[in-house]
């Protein structure tokens, strides 16, 4: 089971993919949500929103505690932010990949952009990469491996138990990077879900609440 | 405004989900709200109880001050135009702020026609009442809907009747059958796609947030457990007696939405929160909410 940390941004855009691939997945708010997970999903968002709701609830010190003994975490976008030992200019937040990061590399929303890119670790196909006022991945220390490098900064990288990337896989058709961190978590992906409609965007409608 | 660029637009909305939109007045209330817990600000001269009780016409706010907020914090900052003024809206993706706000707070500058937003390639978020009105906005471009309650009162009521009314107008298109939709397109001023697209998600295709009055924790749960993606909080936070608490408080209160325990740990001790406005007691020609078409 794969966890997705829901307390602001774009949960349930992973939760979809997840759910396409057959990984069965769980939504986390409180540290008692850890228990039982294989990985953990720091979703898309304000980053200073989901460090301080993360910091009251004790959720990054139960995943300080929780490294090192075999869960695996990915953050896309804030959550590459949340995830990085440098943080530039600001204080990290939970300090466990070896990274610097700057927030908003880019500018402001009309600087938000989609571009492709082939990353062979990940897919055999050129992936969608969608770039949010994302951040730019600035340098990553000995024992993180650059998985893509694009112009003057890097936009995609791990180590042994972190995945992080400062785009959105969730919001495109392809689940190539769900699949590619379930792996990582030693899930195996074997059946995937052919009832549900193709992907489009408007698939995360169908996980949000309707009063 | 090509459709990857809108659908980059909508996709920073889905961002902001379960988060809370403060308005401020200055850098140091900027900094207060992100340190907070805000997922954007909205940048304005006077909140709207301030509007209110200033009367006159209400403008688009100096872009230097503006401008000044944006530099103070690293999350989007988002400004007000008045309903239908291009210019302003010009004027705001000039100066690169990452949302405007085609809002009924500001005085309408036109009376018969909103911006025709798809000539923008930054997003708009606009107000609505009911499903017609959120449905046509987004026909004009808007990547992000919010509820139209009666800003500066300090009263959720209106907010809670627009989310109501949308609920159940949802509902009624979903349970109709596919022919019955093009009357009750017709009736209420629904585009036909739109209509069918809204029957087909059982929701409206993009965020909607709920905006209009919320003053505590409990109200801004109340709009999160009655669907909304998130909360706009213009007056409440800064009009109350101790903004820093409140502002942290309705963060909490709106992630943890349906926790009571914690709605009522973070409701205890706030002091005052912002005077309250019977909206009965409101002239109807002083109503925000009714402006808009």
């Amino acid at each position: 089971m794969i966890g997705v940390l829901d307390l602001q941004g774009d949960v349930v855009e992973h939760i979809d993919h997840l759910e396409r691939l057959g990984i069965s997945s769980k939504r986390v708010k409180k540290t008692s949500d850890l228990k039982g997970i294989k990985g953990l999903i720091i979703p898309g968002g304000e980053s200073t929103c989901l460090a301080r709701l993360m910091k009251l609830n004790g959720i990054d010190r139960a995943i300080m505690e929780l490294h090192g003994q075999g869960i695996k975490f990915w953050g896309t976008c804030a959550g590459a932010i949340i995830l990085a030992r440098n943080i530039i200019g600001e204080k990290s937040h939970v300090p466990l990949i070896d990274i610097d990061i700057e927030r908003n590399g880019f500018g402001s929303q009309l600087d938000s952009f989609a571009t492709e890119a082939l990353i062979p670790d990940v897919s055999p196909q050129p992936l969608t990469l969608i770039f949010i006022r994302a951040p730019k991945i600035r340098r990553c220390g000995p024992g993180v491996k650059v998985l893509l490098a694009i112009e003057d900064y890097i936009a995609a990288a791990e180590d042994e138990s972190i995945l992080v990337t400062a785009f959105h896989p969730e919001l495109t058709p392809a689940s190539d990077f769900h699949a590619y961190f379930a792996r990582k978590c030693g899930l195996e992906i074997k059946g995937e879900r052919r009832d549900l409609p193709p992907w489009s965007s408007t698939s995360w409608t169908r996980l949000a609440r309707v009063a | 405004m090509n459709s990857r660029r809108h659908e980059l637009n909508i996709q920073l909305a889905q961002m902001l989900k379960g988060g809370v939109i403060m308005d401020v007045t200055n850098v140091e209330q900027a900094r207060i709200a992100e340190e907070a817990g805000a997922v954007a600000v909205m940048a304005l001269e006077r909140v709207p109880a301030d509007i209110r009780a200033h009367g006159g016409v209400a403008r688009m706010s100096d872009p230097s001050m503006i401008l000044a907020i944006k530099k103070a914090v690293s999350i989007p900052v988002m400004a007000k135009v008045r309903i239908g003024h291009f210019v302003e809206a010009q004027v705001l993706e000039a100066l690169k702020i990452d949302y405007i706000d085609e809002s009924e707070v500001l005085t309408p500058a036109d009376e018969e026609c909103h911006i025709d937003k798809t000539k923008f390639s930054i997003p708009f978020v606009c107000g609505a009442r009911n499903l017609g009105e959120a449905l046509r906005r987004i026909a004009e471009g808007a990547a992000m809907i919010r509820t139209k309650g009666e800003a500066g009162t300090g009263n959720v009521v209106e907010a809670v009747r627009h989310m109501r009314t949308m609920n159940r107008e949802i509902r009624q298109l979903v349970s109709m059958p596919v022919e019955e939709v093009v009357g009750f397109a017709k009736a209420n001023g629904i585009p036909f796609e739109l209509a069918l697209k809204v029957k087909e998600l059982g929701r409206l295709p993009v965020v909607n947030f709920a905006a209009g009055g919320i003053a505590t924790p409990a109200d801004a749960a109340l709009m999160m457990q009655l669907g909304c993606d998130g909360i706009f909080v213009g007056s409440g936070i800064f009009k109350s007696a101790d903004p820093v608490k409140r502002a942290r408080a309705i963060v909490i209160a709106t992630a943890h939405y349906d926790d009571p325990e914690k709605i009522l740990e973070v409701s205890m001790g706030l002091g005052e929160a912002m005077p309250g406005l019977e909206i009965g007691t409101i002239p109807e020609e002083h109503r925000l909410a009714v402006r808009g078409w």
